[in-house]
């Protein structure tokens, strides 16, 4: 029924690799973006997808600097390790790179433990976003976030119009056609823009070999203390994170997504390599999110948090 | 903590980085999405291809079994793969696109499971509009219904030139092949009456699994491909790269003085260092001296690079203009006849401001006929003087300024716009030129349309009468409706406002046309000084032409 034609050979010869096309889908956003708005900032979050956004980022301005801000919305929970590649990362490219934290949260001592994975992201992570956008006045901001990650993240635009209290309405998106982005807003609203919506995880691995791009050490397996508890690593890393006696190992494990530590799960792991890490992946049989306990306190709860400004 | 078991296995010795790469690297992209009508199975049959195919992780498979009405196993609810939406799971309709992602040893695939249900048809459009192919599911209880037909008629309209047929729900029609074959002859007739897309019919039952990635066992009768083999072989080599070279300018990137480089994403066609390009609307040409990126220049780029441009000469090139070969230029013109989808609850308004975005320009239009409809149901084209929500229709549209453009048919990049409605930003239709009307350079108008406020009678007879000699068509009133002056303006006009003062206009035409066409007669009087220096100043505005032209 179906026969193969072959491409002319002059087409085969230039045609794009399928990262190339994300490649340049990506940059065409980021472009956009920088010309259309007034204030954008770039959501740098510090794990694997933020760091080949950033470089996605350079490509897109060569040789000219990123026209825009980047901002880290700091739980306090993160990995120190984290925290430290953040800051010489940010020094060695001449960043411009704020930080905003829910202080007053904080300073009444909220953590998952005392308030729940819910309320925690909603104060630590939600708020302090919708704070940090509002405070600074951005209009558009960058986030890494892929539609492959999540049933309800496989929703998005890749223009996400937000109303003036930073929510998402999934049952009424604007129409995207093609590759034209309506960027129109009124005053107080914005949009979230997501330049690796068409990514996967193993694009993102593949990529981040190919460009040698730096990724904080967490994501290559090493000995480490954990808790062990049932079939979770629980990093040790925050007081308020107890152990009960025995729990405390040293385990070869790795992090397959970066969250919080109290709330991110490790995975045992050999693989200290890239080579070695996309090769666990091919393997895999859960989600990268499924060792990240916020994303199922409840069905839908991505959702939620989305609907409630989160990214 | 977590409670959730991360499977791994283990890790394979045997795997080799340079295979890995070596093989990624021989495959392709084909980006499809599902269309067809609410119910019909597009999303189970979805959940069934990533399913089969190994392509969906355990605690996603986990997450959506369950124990279904009347039924003692647990059994997989596919369409849940995709429907990620709380209100899609409460009502068991797809609301939005879902996009989902997964390969084979042969092919990437970008997957868009897209609504059936008429009122989300922007969604099905928004999912289509990036798709090399559409799949157009049909329950083979129900045959060919309106929304099939609407379904394939947008699928055609967009470009999509690979159609399949996907008749569904097999299993409940004893898998007959008359049933089968009755559907797929009607389809095709009906998809040869309004394209030439190539058709591919193929008999599933997306809840069973049959013809999806398996062949089925029960329609012995039915020797073609498997949905997924199918999906795999198609050609998807387009004919982008060898169109002419368009290249909308994005930015113009400056980092000092030493470099000013014009970046975009090439839209169609190949670019080589040396080449003549013109950029447009100036018109003026210049040689490609450097195509810049960041992992180094290039001696030549093509579609869809995104790259940046240096070129020999200092061209005043910015956002919106069109870098485009010699030989092959784009037509231009400031009215466009084009077919439209309206997405918006609110109708089109004939004569209300529009903002159209075009490549990397916006500027505004005007719908100013609506030449006709077509009806879903006959595929007759209606006499019609507006466009509802979902309706399909082709139109004429004014803008301010001429834009540059290929015919949709002959390229889908430069060929496409969207409507943005001023007031509420909207995305209110999507466009896909077919000709060219008036030419820039024929059809230049003597001088804009304007709305002139500030003047009494006495100071705006004296204008009238200046206006006149210089040849302007010019219109009084002293009616304050924007309504009547937007309908004044689209034919042209200079509307001077009688009695009317600028801070009442203001009011009434919103921002957008009051910015574009509301000048302020400040100190009018009917004194000559006073008249010819408001013309001077309407001649600085390039509103009215220098006399000596
Ligand atoms: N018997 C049978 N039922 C099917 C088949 N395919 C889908 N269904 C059922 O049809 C119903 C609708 O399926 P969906 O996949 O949600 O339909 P849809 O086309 O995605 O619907 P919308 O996205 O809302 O337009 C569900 O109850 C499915 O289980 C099939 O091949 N055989
Ligand atoms: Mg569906």
């Amino acid at each position: 029924m179906t026969t193969t034609i072959a491409p002319p050979e002059s087409l085969t010869s230039t045609r794009l690799t399928h990262l190339q096309m994300l490649e340049a889908e990506s940059i065409q956003i980021f472009r956009e973006v920088a010309a259309e708005f007034q204030r954008p900032v770039m959501l740098y979050s510090i794990g694997k997808d933020s760091s080949v956004m950033l470089r996605l980022a350079e490509k897109a301005f060569f040789p000219g600097p990123i026209p825009f801000p980047l901002l880290h919305v700091d739980t306090s929970y993160k990995f120190r390790e984290m925290i430290a590649f953040r800051d010489n990362l940010a020094k060695e490219m001449g960043l411009n790179l704020l930080v905003w934290r829910n202080e007053g949260a904080l300073a009444d001592g909220a953590n998952p433990v005392k308030l729940g994975t819910q309320r925690c992201c909603g104060l630590l992570k939600t708020q302090a976003l919708l704070d940090g956008l509002r405070e600074h006045g951005f209009d558009a901001a960058f986030g890494g976030a892929r539609r492959d990650e999540e049933k309800s993240r496989a929703k998005e635009r890749i223009f996400s119009f937000r109303d003036k209290a930073g929510q998402w309405d999934p049952k009424n998106q604007r129409p995207e056609l093609w590759n034209l982005y309506n960027s129109r807003v009124a005053p107080g609203e914005s949009i979230r823009v997501f330049p690796l919506s068409n990514w996967t995880e193993l694009d993102i691995w593949h990529y981040i070999y190919l460009e040698n791009i730096p990724i904080v050490p967490l994501y290559f397996a090493k000995e480490r203390p954990m808790i062990v508890r049932g079939d979770s690593l629980i990093p040790v890393e925050q007081t308020f994170v107890k152990s009960l006696p025995g729990e405390e190992q040293m385990v070869k494990c790795r992090l397959r997504s970066l969250g919080c530590s109290p709330c991110t799960g490790a995975i045992r792991s050999d693989a200290d390599t890239l080579p070695k890490i996309i090769a666990e992946l091919i393997s895999f049989r859960s989600s990268e999110r499924a060792n990240r306990v916020i994303d199922h306190d409840q069905d839908g709860s991505m959702e939620i948090k989305k609907r409630e400004g989160y990214f | 903590m977590t409670g959730i078991q991360t499977t791994v296995e283990e890790t394979q010795n045997d795997f080799l980085i340079e295979e890995f790469l070596a093989e990624e690297k021989t495959k392709d992209l084909l980006r499809f999405s599902t269309a067809g009508s609410v119910d019909d199975g597009k999303s189970t049959l979805i959940g069934r291809l990533l399913y089969d195919s190994r392509n969906v992780y355990e605690d996603q498979v986990r997450a959506v079994t369950g124990l279904q009405a009347g039924q003692k196993q647990p059994t997989i609810d596919f369409a849940l793969l995709t429907d990620g939406l709380r209100a899609e799971r409460e009502q068991g309709i797809t609301i939005d696109v879902a996009y989902r992602y997964f390969s084979t040893q042969r092919r990437k695939f970008i997957i868009g499971d897209t609504p059936g249900h008429e009122q989300y048809t922007r969604n099905m459009a928004t999912g289509a509009s990036t798709a090399d192919l559409a799949i157009i599911l049909i329950d083979a209880r129900k045959g060919i219904l309106t929304q099939s037909r609407r379904h394939a008629y947008i699928a055609s309209l967009l470009g999509i030139r690979h159609l399949v047929a996907a008749i569904n729900k097999m299993d409940l029609v004893e898998f007959s092949q008359e049933v089968f074959t009755t559907i797929e002859r009607d389809f095709r007739e009906l998809v040869a009456s309004f394209g030439n897309a190539e058709l591919t019919t193929i008999p599933v039952s997306a809840l069973l699994g049959d013809n999806v990635v398996e062949p089925s066992t029960y329609m012995p009768w039915y020797t073609g491909p498997t949905l997924l083999q199918h999906l795999e072989q198609v050609p998807v080599w387009t004919e982008e790269q060898v169109l002419p070279f368009r290249l909308p300018v994005q930015r113009v990137i400056r980092p000092d003085q030493y470099y000013r480089g014009f970046a975009g994403q090439i839209a169609s066609g190949t670019v080589r260092v040396g080449d003549t390009i013109v950029a447009l609307p100036s018109g003026r040409t210049s040689q490609v001296t450097a195509i810049t990126t960041f992992d180094g220049d290039l001696e030549q780029a093509y579609a869809p690079q995104s790259i940046a441009l240096t070129l020999a000469d200092e061209l005043d090139i910015s956002r919106g203009d069109l870098i485009s070969e010699v030989v092959r230029k784009p037509q231009h013109a400031t009215s466009v006849e084009a077919a439209l989808v309206w997405f918006d609850g609110q109708r089109l308004e004939t004569h209300r401001p529009y903002l159209l975005k075009h490549g990397t320009q916006t500027l505004h239009a005007r719908v100013t006929q609506v030449k006709h409809r077509t009806n879903i149901q006959s595929l007759q084209r209606e006499a019609v003087n507006s466009l509802g929500m979902n309706d399909i229709g082709v139109v004429e549209i004014d803008m301010v300024r001429p834009i540059f453009f290929d015919p949709y048919a002959e390229n889908r990049a430069s060929g496409n716009f969207i409507l943005i409605d001023v007031k509420t930003n909207a995305t209110v239709a999507a466009g896909m030129i077919q000709r060219g009307l008036a030419s820039a350079d024929t059809a230049t108008p003597q001088h804009k349309p304007l709305l002139v406020a500030g003047g009494d009678a006495a100071a705006n007879t004296a204008l009238e009468l200046e206006l006149l000699r210089a040849g302007a068509a010019v219109v009084r009133t002293r009616v304050a409706s924007e309504q009547l002056w937007r309908a004044l303006l689209s034919i042209g006009a200079i509307v001077l406002l009688d009695g009317i003062s600028v801070a009442q206009a203001q009011e009434l035409v919103d921002d957008a046309a009051g910015s574009e066409t509301l000048v302020a007669w400040s100190n009018a009087s009917s004194e000559t000084e006073a008249v010819s220096g408001f013309l001077n100043q309407l001649r600085k505005l390039g509103a009215l032409p220098d006399p000596q032209e």
